[in-house]
């Protein structure tokens, strides 16, 4: 009995000694991480967010000015045209670029010939779409004398200059967005493959048929895949920058059309140098982010089906 | 092409044709008949898609090595006069040879990816295999990090590095990466380790290692793949990141290709799209053969983690 007591009291002492090792461990281990978390997030952030109080030109020290920079956000009109750019832009783009995902995976699903080809082709523009490059073309594409207006000649309509009409612009970069559907197309298709067969056999055996295998298997076990997307390209999608940039010439034209929210912090802060205001601007952009997501996650009780 | 008549093969030639309940009524000969033509209208719908998806960046590729004037002129891909000027001319468009911002992003992007690779598996060891206080809490606060957009620390973190005489180096580039601030990936890794056997540890443990030499000689190798899609996305990321290289670099000599791309838009305007599209396709070709190198790693890291 008493060897039973000493030996467990010897292996707590043995855990207990590891535990404190590995403690240390943790610490050299986690060293660089912790750098970074101090350094280079959460210190920034603090500072970001006391300056989003203050008046800052980066040359004099910030001046205190309490809520102004958020007050005045709500009276100065190209913020406001940014925040109506931006959620046209995300609420437009990201179903579109969903439905285009799903659509895809549902028809490349398992199994068939040339799988692994199709998708490297459909998934290619995502990794390029991010990139400057991809962002002068469709600049091109979408020109006055670009491809799209080019074909359009041959069907014997007038085109015009897309990325200079403002009522246009905006469109060819939802287009852009929804070029670059192969990422969560991919997700899709690997949300597909975690559907048990059995459950269409047996549904098959019931007697239903693929429209109703379809909406009665197929749409709710795929449910979280699609919750788990939107959240991803909400997210993503409201912190897109550079082909706003690179396609609007860095201002945001023609006439604030293409000028999302995150083009028009880069000008306040690093154009204007009124560092206190895209401070601001920043903290409600996160304020904005959170609260989409937080919305997705209390829709997604309504719609999203968990299979436990 | 036998599995098409396999019933989850049928779920999915369609789910909306209602023609497929009679398929099923009719003989074997019809339906087989049936479904090799279904099969190959899908194909041949599925190739045209992939055909348009990719078509901008083919005409990109087409225009480059024509002469200016026909890029205008015609629509189709193959060229009728092949002129290399363009890429000699792009080359040298600038104050720099192209040559110069190829290295500097080379540079950023080699930093990058070793800084990610060395500080997020450090960290990533400590999440999955060290036990020590607060590893929860840490843990958490390491996942918010991931969805903190950048622009809420961008300008503290500017203002920091401009004291500190970063501006127009490469460090406000690579020394965050050296500090795990891409906390995705550290996250990655942790789910990567978990899922390797503890066994292996608690054996090199009895044989005396510590956990240095743990993580380095058993873990580290068998991580290769999650290592592989840390490394890949990394680079495809900061090739392609423009945001912060065109806050931190403004110095000609300094330039990354990115940055240098878009002066180029602002320098030369619409007057030289052949060199512009050269230089473009030059700037895409690292990512391209990235993704032919890593297609494996590419698809299941998008696969289980959503990364773009």
């Amino acid at each position: 009995m008493s060897s039973v007591i000493q030996e467990v009291a010897s292996t707590r002492r043995a855990a207990s000694e590891r535990r404190k090792g590995d403690g240390r461990m943790a610490a050299l281990f986690l060293a660089p991480w912790f750098a970074g978390l101090f350094l280079i997030t959460a210190g920034p952030m603090a500072a970001s967010l006391y300056l989003s109080f203050t008046d800052y030109d980066l040359l004099s020290a910030p001046a205190w000015v309490g809520l102004d920079n958020y007050t005045r956000m709500f009276e100065d009109p190209r913020l406001l045209q940014s925040l109506q750019v931006t959620f046209t832009y995300v609420f437009v783009s990201v179903p579109l670029q969903l439905a285009a995902a799903l659509a895809l995976a549902l028809v490349l699903d398992k199994g068939m010939r040339g799988l692994a080809l199709y998708r490297s082709v459909y998934y290619l523009p995502s990794l390029l779409g991010g990139s400057v490059a991809i962002a002068i073309l469709w600049r091109q594409i979408f020109g006055a004398d670009g491809l799209v207006n080019q074909v359009l000649a041959l069907l014997g309509i007038e085109g015009t200059g897309w990325v200079s009409h403002p009522d246009h612009a905006l469109n060819t970069l939802i287009i852009l967005n929804v070029w670059t559907f192969g990422a969560p197309m991919v997700i899709f298709l690997a949300g597909l493959r975690q559907i048990p067969r059995m459950y269409y056999e047996a549904a098959s055996i019931d007697g239903a048929g693929p429209v109703r295998r379809f909406w009665s298997i197929t749409v709710p076990m795929l449910t979280p895949i699609v919750f788990f997307n939107l959240v991803l390209q909400v997210i993503n999608a409201f912190q897109n920058f550079t082909q706003a940039f690179v396609v609007s010439g860095g201002n945001g034209g023609p006439a604030d059309s293409t000028l999302l929210y995150t083009l028009y912090l880069y000008r306040k802060g690093f154009a204007d140098l009124d560092m206190g205001y895209a401070s601001a601007m920043a903290w409600f952009l996160l304020l904005i982010i959170g609260g989409m997501t937080l919305v997705n996650f209390l829709a997604s009780k309504y719609w999203v089906h968990y299979d436990d | 092409m036998t599995d098409l008549a396999t019933p989850s093969k049928v779920t999915f030639a369609e789910p909306s044709s209602p023609s497929d309940r009679r398929v099923r009524r009719t003989d074997g000969a019809v339906r087989r008949i049936r479904s090799a033509v279904a099969s190959v209208l899908k194909h041949t719908a599925l190739i045209v898609f992939g055909f348009v998806m990719l078509y901008p960046l083919l005409w990109m590729l087409m225009s480059s090595i024509k002469p200016n004037a026909l890029i205008f002129r015609e629509p189709g891909l193959i060229p009728t006069d092949v002129d290399l000027s363009n890429y000699t001319d792009g080359w040298s468009a600038l104050l720099h040879p192209f040559s110069r911002y190829l290295i500097n992003s080379a540079i950023v992007v080699l930093g990058a990816v070793i800084g990610n690779l060395v500080s997020c598996s450090l960290a990533a060891y400590a999440f999955a295999r060290l036990n020590f206080r607060g590893r929860n809490f840490w843990f958490a606060i390491m996942l918010m990090t991931i969805m903190l957009p950048i622009h809420v620390i961008i300008v503290p973190q500017y203002v920091m590095f401009s004291r500190l005489e970063w501006i127009n180096t490469f460090l406000p580039l690579i020394v965050p990466k050296l500090l795990a601030t891409d906390a995705f990936f550290i996250f990655l890794m942790v789910q990567f380790f978990r899922g390797i056997p503890r066994e292996l540890d608690e054996a090199a443990r009895i044989d005396g290692a510590g956990h240095l030499r743990i993580y380095w000689q058993i873990m580290m190798p068998l991580a290769l793949p999650a290592l592989a899609t840390t490394a890949i996305f990394t680079f495809i990321w900061a090739w392609n990141d423009f945001f912060s290289q065109l806050i931190f670099l403004t110095k000609p000599d300094m330039y990354t290709v990115p940055i240098a791309l878009r002066t180029f838009v602002d320098s030369t305007g619409e007057s030289s799209w052949g060199a512009l599209f050269a230089m473009s396709i030059v700037s895409l070709i690292p990512v391209f053969l990235v993704f032919l190198f890593g297609q494996k790693y590419l698809v299941k890291g998008i696969a289980t983690t959503g990364i773009k």
